[in-house]
């Protein structure tokens, strides 16, 4: 069974190198975490595996698919949750969700049932007729979601989910995800609530100055810096060392 | 010197600063070298300006200025016209202050009182509604100045009258509005009032000059005899601007003083309920509006049906945008007036070419705004950008939106220009169909990912991708003019608008 997500030597640079040759590989039914200080490169990587920024060099591949030589035939197999809802403020979640489905063409009937569950799921029942425009940042976030899900994608990128989520909705976001993972479906999510990946994700990566500078499980990582201590504990000490290396390395370069 | 924080003078900086570094940045766009770009086109302009109002008033001064009942009436009639520009900007800009969300709610949580901040942004757009005045008016001035002396300097104190009128009728309005029909609505009806005011008199006019004339022009309209019979005795106060205007000290002390009076009035008497109105709006961002279940939801449909679907319903649903882009057909009232009173009577006698180039060009402005709408403002881009489908498919169904609606709006037109004289109708069409593929066109080269809600800076946002658009309409209304009088020189404009279209190709970003 190919990897859910395979990287290898991707690049991107604006005007300063943002992403500096990450390799990574994701099985399929994994929960990942990649966590970073800001302006590490996490949602610039993950943009890139999203078909939304062209990679300067280096390959993605999703399923098995070359995502830059075939990118209709990956995205069909994956969703993208920004931390900014993709919804449109003068559609009700349904006439999102038939939108989506559109786009992705599901099957209308299996797209119906699917959208009345997810509403379910997610509570937004009761405003399923309601135009968006006046909704919550959870609300939108979970009609966002229900719109990634709409489609039974094998592959979900989420870029800070949880974002300004309260806390019941935060959950019903992490319970969709869990179950998810648990029916085979590969889940990656950039957060800075560090808590989140400590218990969710079943490997963490860990991106600073655009490289993956660790990755693995929460015991692995613990084993790397010596110490039986918190994610948090673990986050710092990693950022601290590769700010470290990175100057050390151009330190030499000079 | 230090201001007091939170004072009328203190606020007033902190406005100017923030107002002062917006133009900056939209000038130069962080390159100061655009600003010498800057000075020398809007010198170029203006100087060509000055110069096509220096041969159009030196007649007039030749012949000798007489303030007579048709001058009066000449200057009043163009005054009104002005006059409704600037009311409705002024519309446009109180709306905003009431509205726009950046730093109000900042300033609103503190102890600053508000009616102070109604104060300083009443001030800012007279200020911003005033400059326009000028910048439109200046030109006519200066060559009346230059060649028949500084009398007419007092028109300046004219436009700055009728700036502070505008503001204070649009602040009147808007507060009326407020309690009429709730913050809800308020802002659509007044920027629908807005728009209305704006293109309305204009084609108010020129109705009724087709009416009376069966013609254009809306200067014929007003020195023309049964106008003039009606007007007012000369000494009448309804010609107090006019007289104003010639260089008459009392009648200018008057209305300036009048003026800035109404001004001060109307805004002291708003601020008080400016704080309670703003966060009223400001409470519209929670407000849900209840939809019945679509009838046609989860029914089979292609991506490019379900694009094309959903753009449909966006406009539909957003009567602000659809007044906005719509306005531009009110433009076509005129045409379609002429059309109906020679309707059966003159087909083939040539009538109809004056409509060709009304329709070309309002089709090449229509398609450039729905084109933008449906390339650009894309409220859920990623969403799009991630979905299963070539760009190709994108932009082709999102095209097909646009010339969809497009091709409902002209096509009565058409069909009532076809029944009269069919060739012209095929004129029409072919120069309407490439004015809305060029507009398209130039809006799919100069694409940017932007928010629905940007609709109404998009003209700012690329000034170049609007100079093209707007040139390109107005060379293939030139061609359809000329094509449809018979004419082989219409292979002119033709030529000139492919090369507005090369040049936008030229100036538009490439894709990185």
């Amino acid at each position: 069974m190919p990897a859910a997500l395979s990287i290898s030597g991707l690049t991107k640079a604006f005007e300063r190198p943002v992403v500096k040759g990450v390799d990574l590989m994701i099985g399929a039914g994994e929960f990942y975490a990649l966590l970073g200080p800001n302006g590490a490169g996490k949602t610039t990587i993950l943009r890139m595996v999203a078909g939304l920024l062209k990679p300067d060099a280096g390959s993605i591949s999703i399923l098995g698919i070359d995502a830059l030589a075939d990118p209709v035939s990956a995205k069909r197999r994956m969703a993208w949750v920004s931390d900014e809802p993709m919804v449109y403020d003068r559609l009700t979640p349904l006439e999102y969700l038939d939108f989506v489905a559109g786009l992705w063409q599901v099957d209308p009937t299996r797209a119906r049932q699917s959208a009345h569950e997810l509403i379910d799921w997610l509570g937004l029942s009761p405003h399923a007729n309601e135009l968006c425009g006046g909704f919550s940042k959870g609300m939108l976030q979970k009609v966002a979601l229900a719109g990634a899900l709409v489609h039974d994608p094998d592959l979900i990128i989420l870029d800070e989910p949880l974002t300004g989520l309260d806390a019941g909705s935060a959950r019903q976001v992490k319970d969709v995800l869990r179950t998810k993972t648990s029916a085979g479906v590969t889940v990656i999510m950039t957060t800075h609530i560090l808590e989140v990946a400590e218990r969710m994700a079943e490997r963490i990566g860990v991106i600073a100055e655009g490289r993956l500078i660790a990755e693995g499980t929460l015991e692995e990582l613990r084993t790397r810096i010596g110490r039986e201590t918190t994610l948090e504990e673990i986050f710092l000490d990693l950022v601290a060392q590769g700010a470290a290396e990175d100057s050390l390395s151009k330190q030499d370069a000079a | 010197m230090t201001l007091t924080p939170a004072s009328l003078p203190w606020l007033a900086a902190h406005e100017f600063r923030l107002a002062w570094r917006d133009t900056v940045a939209m000038m130069t766009g962080g390159r100061r070298m655009r600003l010498f770009g800057w000075i020398a086109g809007g010198g170029t302009v203006f100087g060509i300006m000055l110069l096509i109002a220096w041969f159009a008033v030196r007649p007039w001064v030749e012949a000798g200025i007489v303030i007579d009942k048709q001058a009066l009436v000449m200057i009043s009639g163009m005054g009104l016209l002005f006059w409704t520009v600037t009311l409705s900007q002024a519309l446009e800009a109180v709306t905003r202050v009431y509205y726009g969300r950046s730093d109000l709610d900042l300033i609103l949580s503190s102890p600053a009182s508000s009616a102070r901040l109604f104060a300083v942004r009443a001030g800012a757009v007279f200020v911003s509604t005033t400059a326009l005045g000028l910048l439109l008016v200046s030109p006519l001035v200066i060559a009346l100045v230059l060649q028949d002396g500084p009398r007419w300097f007092s028109a300046f104190l004219v436009i700055i009258a009728l700036a502070a009128f505008s503001v204070a009728i649009a602040m009147a309005v808007t507060r009326l509005l407020f309690r009429l029909t709730g913050p809800r609505r308020t802002r659509l009806i007044a920027q629908i009032v807005a728009g209305i005011v704006g293109a309305g008199f204009v084609i108010g006019i020129q109705a009724a000059a087709i009416l009376s004339h069966e013609g254009f022009s809306r200067l014929a309209f007003f020195q023309s005899d049964a106008i003039i019979a009606a007007a007012p005795a000369s000494d009448s106060l309804l010609w107090l601007p006019a007289r104003a205007a010639l260089g008459e000290p009392m009648p200018a002390l008057l209305l300036i003083a009048l003026s800035l009076v109404a001004l001060v009035a109307t805004a002291a008497l708003i601020a008080p309920s400016y704080g309670r109105l703003a966060n009223a709006a400001a409470g519209l961002n929670h407000v849900r509006g209840q939809r019945r279940p679509h009838k046609r939801a989860f029914r089979p449909a292609s991506q490019r049906q379900a694009l094309r679907r959903k753009e449909f319903l966006l406009l539909q649903r957003d009567p602000w945008l659809l007044s906005q882009t719509l306005m531009q057909l009110l433009y076509l009232v005129p045409p379609a007036l002429l059309l109906w009173i020679n309707y059966g009577a003159s087909s083939g006698d040539g009538t109809f070419i004056v409509i060709v180039p009304v329709l070309v060009m309002a089709c090449g402005q229509l398609a450039g705004g729905l084109a933008w709408l449906a390339i650009s403002g894309e409220d859920a881009h990623d969403l799009v950008a991630t979905a299963p489908l070539s760009p190709a498919t994108i932009l082709r169904a999102k095209i097909e939106a646009v010339l969809a609606i497009i091709t409902l709006v002209m096509a009565p037109l058409l069909l009532m220009i076809g029944l009269a004289a069919w060739p012209m109708a095929l004129v029409t069409a072919a120069c309407a169909a490439a004015a809305a593929a060029a507009s398209t066109t130039i809006q799919l080269w100069f694409r940017v990912t932007a928010k629905r809600s940007m609709f109404r800076r998009r003209q700012v946002a690329s000034r170049a991708a609007t100079l093209c658009e707007a040139f390109s309409s107005i060379l293939w209304a030139g061609t359809g003019a000329l094509w449809a009088a018979g004419l082989s020189l219409a292979i002119g404009p033709a030529v000139l608008a492919l090369l507005v279209l090369g040049i936008a190709r030229l100036l538009a970003p490439r894709p990185g």
